[in-house]
């Protein structure tokens, strides 16, 4: 019989504890499918943020570290200057990257520091319950932007991949979407050219990956996926922003 | 091997390379920045990295990486610099993740000054950052105890999965004085538990988030066996003069070598008084306070800080005789002042 | 016995590198010593002291003095923040190029002599300092003076050999001027 789904070796299989139509499962799955093409999960080190995948350590099957907000580039940068050959990744959300941990990340990619980055934006705080992230688009209802982000009084949201990817010390720099299976195929295949950047040794690797938050939007998984494709693509356009190596 | 005169901060520097210590991660600040400094250049001959962070915040966290890859690592401060830090120091106590750290020492609060001062000794010992944790705090004072106490510290770092905090004065780091310098370390300890890579093993997780009580409780329980343990063997201290002592000074760092000279003189003018001398700020040395209890009428405690070891002499004398306290801030006391300040005591108490 | 010398001048006249020649020499010899230079209030350009102790069997306690027994005085705001405080029957000397007032004690062995214009004629105006080391050792005798001519080269490990040579010089001036007029 031919196998048509099977858990990726570099998954745990263990249940994910998010909510129906989040997009961070399709994530995990991505990037653990990537480690396994790529043969890397015993040589990898994982770094979970504060948010939503604070509990990532659960479900990928590589050794992990659980870093406090914000400072996950950070610790990949402790990890890698050590391991010099193995592949050190951090998954990061958008309050995590884009907020709290704005100088580490700008940092990490200014240093040109060998690690890959998946930076996940929803445009919300998901575990704090849907507060305003630095990515919340303008006129997005959050709980902390009851009448909508307002660019007088917080300003315009975000473009994490056109900010980092001038950087020399940046090698390979992309913003893909989870909301299609095409746009997924595509996410993984940044993805996967990430990993590559770090292995060829080319320098600092990010890839935003635009995804849902259907519980704190207030919609459906369904809807969710449509309100992405409406409202996130048309201010965070999708495609690759730098790639040093121009494979 | 010959004596090497060098400044305390760059004795220090050494003793981490000796120690085996190759990665450093650290940020400007004075007067710890010549730790750095040396590092910078130390650190590239022997294949080991410096690493100027971009901030103290990111420093720590670099080790919190670093010390989980299983390497000997290290950053420093002074004052500000360490009150950023102790978001990580946390984290890093939690994860059980040995490291050191130095805090070559300024005053406060705020930015206060770059002038001598002990007034850490409450962020280094009492926490500092959230949640329940201790660091072990070491505090030389000589050039030469700020190389043995660098590999010391790496020592018991990585015997007890903890990190180190050694605290010196800012004039400590600046003066010179000969230095045996000792031996590279061989001895490793085992890391199994450290983030390389599993292969050919299952994952290792660092990780300090415990969402369900049970979890969380025993996981503080565990910590304070560990610290209980180390409470038990690890207390340091120096005793000069104590078994007769009526009077006992309590001091640390260089500033107790500039009491231990005013003891000699106090005692040529008949006072019978003597010196303790923390090594270890924590485990704080209570039981050697404690044994001076059969003789001791008065304890005086000297800091560069307007009184903060004192609360730990208190706590350990447990009111059985009265503590006092003498204070400077910004200045390391004379030892004519200092015994000025025996004295006074002493006449108070009727033991002059 | 422990010793506890004094040197302090403006920022810039070597004061620091008198204290570290004594240091290294007592070094050299087996001896314990400790120096501390001036830290925190100065500003830069201001006034430089620092205080090295010299102990030649027991460990130094304090690294630190309010009461040196020796003080090497290189310009007049030093004597007057320090001279009241030197040990009774210890030496003051005062580099009378930038002091231009007797000193008031009566208790102590006191020696002077115009650095600035003795380095000058030698034509090695930056190093008076030396010039003042020189006549200190002579004149007391606290570390051989052979002691310190060796540790020249490895204090000044990396420089230019003219360099050198022209602190050497210096220091031997002022080791015979201590000589011949003191």
């Amino acid at each position: 019989m031919k196998t048509v789904f099977k858990v990726p070796q570099s998954l745990t299989g263990k249940e994910w504890h998010y909510c129906p139509g989040c997009g961070h499962g399709i994530i995990h799955r991505l990037i653990a499918e990537c480690m396994d093409e790529l043969d890397v999960r015993e040589k990898t080190v994982g770094i979970c943020p504060v948010g939503c995948g604070v509990l990532a350590y659960e479900y990928f099957n590589c050794d992990m570290l659980e870093a406090a907000h914000g400072r996950a580039p950070a610790v990949g940068t402790g990890l890698k200057r050590v391991l010099k050959d193995r592949v050190i990744f951090t998954y990061q959300g958008d309050g995590d990257l884009a907020s709290i941990g704005m100088a580490e990340i700008v940092h990490a990619a200014s240093r040109g520091e060998k690690i890959s980055v998946f930076f996940i934006n929803n445009t919300v705080y998901g575990m704090t319950g849907g507060q305003m992230a630095p990515t919340t688009l303008l006129g997005q209802v959050t709980t902390t932007s009851p009448y909508g982000r307002d660019k007088d009084r917080e300003g315009y949201p975000i473009r994490i991949a056109e900010m980092l990817a001038p950087f020399e010390g940046a090698a390979y720099v992309a913003r893909v979407a989870i909301n299609t299976p095409a746009n997924a195929a595509r996410a993984k295949r940044a993805i996967k050219k990430a990993f590559e950047t770090q292995l060829n040794g080319a320098g600092f690797s990010l890839v935003e990956i635009l995804s849902t938050c259907p519980t704190n939007w207030g919609l459906s998984p369904v809807e969710a996926m449509q309100w992405l494709a409406d409202n996130m693509i048309p201010y965070y356009p999708l495609g690759v922003y730098k790639d040093k190596e121009g494979r | 091997m010959a004596r090497v005169l060098m400044k305390g901060n760059e004795a220090l520097g050494e003793g981490a390379v000796i120690a085996g210590c190759r990665y450093f991660f650290g940020y400007p600040i004075t007067p710890q920045s010549e730790v750095a400094e040396y590092l910078a250049r130390r650190l590239p001959q022997v294949d080991g990295v410096f690493l100027q962070a971009e901030s103290e915040v990111a420093a720590i966290n670099m080790v919190y990486g670093g010390s989980a890859a299983g390497a000997r690592v290290m950053t420093g401060s002074s004052g500000p610099g360490l009150s950023l830090k102790q978001e990580g120091i946390s984290f890093i106590a939690e994860a059980e993740l040995p490291c050191v750290i130095a805090n070559i020492s300024r005053g406060g609060p705020g930015l206060g000054g770059i002038q001598p001062a002990q007034s850490d000794y409450f962020q280094s010992c009492k926490g500092g950052g959230h949640g329940d944790y201790r660091l072990i705090v070491l505090a030389p004072s000589s050039v030469q105890e700020m190389m043995d106490f660098a590999l010391l510290a790496f020592d018991l770092a990585d015997r007890y999965r903890t990190p180190v905090l050694i605290m010196s004065e800012g004039m400590l780091g600046q003066m010179m004085e000969p230095v045996q310098v000792r031996e590279p370390v061989t001895e490793r300890y085992e890391k199994p538990w450290a983030t390389t890579g599993c292969i050919n093993r299952e994952p290792n997780i660092v990780n300090t988030l415990h969402l369900l009580p049970t979890e969380l409780e025993d996981r503080n329980q565990h910590l304070f066996s560990k610290y209980a343990r180390i409470a038990a063997e690890e207390k340091r201290a120096e005793m000069v003069m104590t078994e007769d002592a009526e009077l006992v000074v309590v001091a640390y760092g260089l500033l107790s070598r500039v009491v231990k000279k005013a003891i000699t003189e106090v005692r040529a003018r008949g006072v019978k008084a003597g010196l303790i001398r923390p090594l270890t700020l924590w485990p704080f040395p209570d039981t050697h306070i404690q044994k001076c209890l059969d003789t001791a009428k008065l304890f005086l405690t000297i800091e560069i800080s307007m009184g903060q070891m004192v609360e730990d002499v208190k706590l350990a004398v447990n009111g059985r005789v009265p503590v006092e306290f003498y204070g400077r801030i910004g200045v390391i006391p004379s030892p004519q002042e200092i015994e000025r300040a025996i004295m006074a005591v002493a006449e108070r108490g009727g033991l002059a | 016995m422990e010793k506890q010398i004094l040197v302090a001048g403006f920022g810039g006249q070597g004061v620091l590198s008198i204290g570290l020649f004594l240091t290294y020499a007592a070094m050299s010899e087996g001896r314990n010593v400790s120096y501390v230079p001036s830290y925190g209030a100065e500003m830069r350009g201001g006034t430089a002291n620092c205080i090295v102790t010299i102990a030649d069997d027991e460990e130094i306690s304090s690294p630190l003095t309010e009461t040196p027994r020796d003080a090497l005085i290189l310009n007049r705001p030093s004597l007057d923040r320090f001279e009241e405080r030197i040990q009774p029957g210890g030496v003051l000397i005062i580099n009378t190029s930038l002091v231009d007032r007797e000193p008031q004690r009566e208790d102590l062995q006191i020696r002077q002599l115009p650095l600035n214009e003795m380095a000058d004629k030698i034509g090695a105006p930056r190093s008076a300092n030396m010039i003042m080391l020189g006549a200190y050792i002579a004149f007391t005798g606290i570390v051989d003076m052979t002691a310190v001519l060796d540790g020249f080269e490895d204090i000044f490990k990396g420089r230019k050999s003219a360099t050198i040579e022209r602190n050497r010089k210096a220091f031997l001036t002022g080791v015979e001027y201590a000589r011949n007029n003191w």
